[in-house]
């Protein structure tokens, strides 16, 4: 069999329009009428993390409300005339984003990009909408309460974080939730949503004269600024504690973490390099290798950079019977103290590097992951030539470079611990 | 070889039986390169749950050829990105790879079909993995238990009764001679259908296969699925779950009804349409009247297994408000069946119900590797090319009195299977 040795596999051939409406608004298009639908990602600068602790979860309240009718549209006529024409639209929140979807059929582009102004500038916010959606969240706040994989990331980021807005749950509290009003939606959508904060992608059937009317449309009468206080960055802390909490299960799921690199961070290429030979390559990793291949002690485990706007994290995960989690735990230790110490060797950085570059054309085959990537980009600033220029930073990354940021990313490989379930040989430090 | 100009389709067969289909999407320099078999947790033997995904895990060990490891690592060098998964029907592999490296995939993929080597501690350590899968997708999670006993309340003697993933005790037994046994019986060229969706045609893709999946021997008849047929049913059941970790209760609801290899006429997509109309979206009628109206529930469902060999299911549920109870919500549940068994529905609803369904496959050409599995998981139920290509007319043509039919044919609560997800006391 013959691999070849690292190409620059050429950048993803993908053309890019940077357009700007008359009314200033900038979106990234890329033009394509092989298929007749148009699908669009959009994002606004600030989410949950913005939300009052009083107020914890009124960013998500939004989103649900965004789409239970604006407009002359009441919820059930809203929701009928997007399903009349198979138009799809979507809003969500996260810590640092409110953020939205369209699907249209490229036939129904008028239509869908109207419906989409009045979700934008004429949210009805109607009594009955809102204790509606305010049922929704609460169910899903309950579920969470007793779901693994939620209890123990919530223990982890309220002592990772502490008193940092991100140390809260984002979709808030059953009793935040409870006492959010119309009130707080009216001002927090006036608050929130301005042109400076906004980044778009678009692509299919579209060209960019259409395209500038239907934005200038929607968003064109939007606040050119927003009204936001500002979040201060903040470092994972807690390094070292260990909490768990008990339930009763026969697996214990784990989360753990430290500080990570950002991605303006001249090392963060060959710490992401890193973090995919570490636990990030889903069946080559090192902790695949230790944990599942070698001893069957998992079904996932992994490590991740999470780059959040405010705070840089290295994040791992996995879930193990209760009578062998310790064993999972004191792995991935050792693993990550290896890797900090001596770092990758030749042959994994050559083969990670084969791999990352090469796969990054798989991100380019549908429109959704084409949209979301291309908002991706402009929400960290990258700059529109970072697709081209991608794989090239890529390639550069040297074996010393990854060893330098693998003592970075690591350091002496103190972790804030989580873990919930029954687990033997584990208990609360720190 | 037929052709379906809509879409430049193509589809051939191997002088060894080996069904090959090519979906060309030039739009970006890559493929998504399939295999299914036709076999799933529903052919497993008796006694041997779990045997089907078992042996999917361990298709990742090695061959002669391409001793352990090697093939992840190789299609990992070549940028690309792989995984599989079982069903009840199916077993299925897939490589998303730039499309110069689809020679190398299907080289590793024909070399797996019949060159499978398994070391026993390997094997052992595996079946730890997958006793550590089942604890995390099902023994943490009340209402993954309650489904599990929905569904072999309704299967009483089928296989599709039983977990894919197979009953704990069950895995526990299983062995590298099982595996192995197992592996020979299906994995064979007259039993798989391939699938190369992404920049490429069939002038491409033939050559390819016949130089790798070509050169595998037929055995000169296909395995045979022998499967147990359900019984009629002739009661209704309630399957009750409580558990301290629920928090949040639920009313489930599921009838046996046609798939669309067993249906006839037009019932599967009839069918269809009404899981779109009762409770497929947001403008549903379980939604506008239990959720919107009546302030009964938070969120209700519906859906419908119909890409199956054997007979299929129909299936609802709803989470209730605060202060409603599970039987409140049956009761409102049948009032709402009962009445579009006798009364229809409004000409409007079902042609939304139409119309999103259609558009699912118009977005469906969006992504190559999305349109592989259509075409994949009908080819491998029995189905053929021409049941996708038809389904939107199919769907376009079903009427009020298609649904109040199948509405009465098969949502009958006499013969039904309830579930309710309680917290315990």
């Amino acid at each position: 069999m013959n691999v070849p040795k690292i190409a620059i596999a050429a950048a993803p051939s993908t053309r890019i329009d940077r357009i700007i409406t008359p009314a200033g608004i900038e979106a990234w298009l890329v033009e394509d009428y092989t298929v007749p639908i148009i699908s669009m990602d959009f994002a606004f600068i600030g989410g949950s993390a913005l939300d009052a602790p009083d107020k914890a979860g009124l960013s998500t309240m939004m989103a649900g409300l965004s789409d239970e009718g604006a407009g002359p549209y009441a919820a059930q006529a809203f929701q009928e005339r997007l399903d009349d024409l198979a138009i799809e639209l979507a809003f969500s929140s996260n810590r640092d984003r409110f953020e939205g979807s369209l699907r249209t059929l490229a036939r129904h582009a008028d239509a869908a990009f109207d419906m989409l102004g009045l979700a934008i500038t004429q949210p009805r916010f109607d009594t009955d909408a809102i204790a509606r959606v305010r049922a929704q969240i609460t169910a899903s706040l309950k579920r969470a309460e007793t779901d693994p994989d939620s209890m123990v990331w919530k223990a982890y980021q309220s002592r990772s974080f502490g008193d940092h807005p991100y140390g809260r749950p984002e979709k808030g509290s059953v009793k935040t939730v409870a006492g959010l009003t119309r009130d707080d939606l009216v001002t927090c959508r006036s608050a929130r949503l301005g042109k400076s904060t906004l980044r778009i992608s678009v692509v299919g059937a579209v060209s960019g004269e259409q395209l500038a009317v239907h934005l200038d449309r929607v968003f064109g009468a939007l606040p050119a600024d927003v009204d936001h206080a500002a979040i201060a960055d903040v470092v994972p802390g807690a390094l070292g504690a260990r909490a768990v909490v008990p339930l009763k299960v026969p697996q214990s799921t784990l989360a753990m973490g430290r500080p990570g690199l950002g991605r303006k961070d001249p090392d963060f290429m060959a710490a992401y390099v890193v973090n995919h030979i570490l636990g990030g390559g889903s069946f080559t990793s090192r902790l695949w290798t230790e944990v599942r291949e070698k001893r069957g002690l998992a079904y996932s485990v992994w490590s991740q950079m999470s780059t959040a706007r405010h705070a840089a994290s290295l994040l791992a995960g996995t879930a193990t019977s209760n009578e062998r989690i310790a064993e999972s735990l004191a792995i991935i230790e050792t693993e990550l103290r290896r890797m900090a110490e001596y770092g990758p060797t030749q042959d994994e950085l050559d083969k990670a590097l084969k791999y990352l570059i090469g796969s990054y054309a798989l991100r380019f085959d549908t429109s959704r992951k084409i949209a979301s990537h291309l908002v991706e980009i402009q929400v960290e600033d990258l700059g529109i030539d970072y697709i081209a220029t991608r794989n090239q930073r890529m390639a550069a990354v040297t074996l010393d470079d990854a060893r330098r940021a693998a003592g970075r990313l690591i350091g002496d490989g103190q972790m804030l611990v989580a873990v919930v379930g029954q687990p033997a040989g584990i208990t609360a430090e720190g | 070889m037929s052709k379906d100009p809509s879409q430049s389709l193509s589809h051939f067969r191997l002088e060894n039986g080996l069904d090959v289909v090519v979906i060309p999407d030039r739009r970006a320099p890559v493929v998504t390169h399939m295999v299914y078999y036709r076999n799933g947790a529903a052919d497993d033997p008796h006694g041997k749950s779990g045997i089907a995904h078992f042996l999917e895990h361990l298709m990742f060990k090695g061959t002669q050829k391409h001793p352990k490891g090697a093939f992840s690592e190789i299609v990992s060098e070549l940028g690309g990105q792989e995984n599989a998964f079982t069903g009840h029907d199916y077993t299925a592999y897939f490589q998303r790879v730039a499309a110069e490296h689809l020679g190398t995939v299907m080289e590793l993929e024909a070399d797996r079909m019949t060159g499978l080597v398994l070391d026993e501690p390997e094997v052992l350590s595996e079946r730890d993995v997958i006793l550590e899968e089942r604890k995390m997708h099902v023994d943490a999670d009340p209402a993954s238990q309650l489904y599990e006993s929905l569904q072999s309340a309704l299967y009483t003697h089928h296989p599709y009764g039983t977990p894919i993933i197979g009953w704990q005790h069950e895995i526990e037994t299983l062995g590298r001679e099982d595996a192995l046994a197992y592996y020979r019986r299906f994995y064979t060229p007259e039993n798989a259908i391939l699938l190369v969706a992404g920049d490429v045609t069939e002038a491409v893709v033939r050559p390819l296969a016949e130089a790798t999946y070509g050169r595998l021997p037929r055995r000169n008849e296909a395995p045979v699925r022998q499967r147990p047929q359900e019984p009629p049913a002739h009661t209704e059941r309630m399957i009750t779950l409580r558990d301290a970790k629920v928090e949040q209760p639920t009313a489930y609801r599921m009838y046996l009804a046609p798939s669309h290899t067993t249906a006839s006429g037009n019932d599967a997509h009839a069918l269809e349409v009404l899981s779109q109309l009762l409770g497929g979206s947001s403008s549903s009628l379980m939604y506008r009247e239990l959720v919107v109206e009546q302030e009964a529930a938070v969120n209700v469902s519906s859906w419908y297994r119909n890409d199956a060999v054997d007979q299929g299911y129909f299936g609802l549920y709803a989470v209730p408000r605060e202060g409603v109870s599970l039987s409140d919500l049956d009761t409102r549940m049948d009032a709402l069946i009962d009445r579009v068994i006798e009364q229809g529905v409004d000409e409007a609803d079902l042609a939304r119900a139409r119309t999103r369904l259609v558009a699912d496959l118009i977005y469906a050409q969006d992504s190559q590797a999305h349109l592989a599995r259509i075409y994949g998981a009908t080819l491998a139920t029995g189905g053929a090319i021409s049941d996708v290509r038809d389904w939107p007319e199919r769907i376009e043509a079903i009427t009020n009195s298609d649904i109040m039919r199948v509405a009465k044919t098969y949502l009958v609560r006499r013969t039904a299977v309830r579930g309710h997800l309680e917290q315990a006391a």
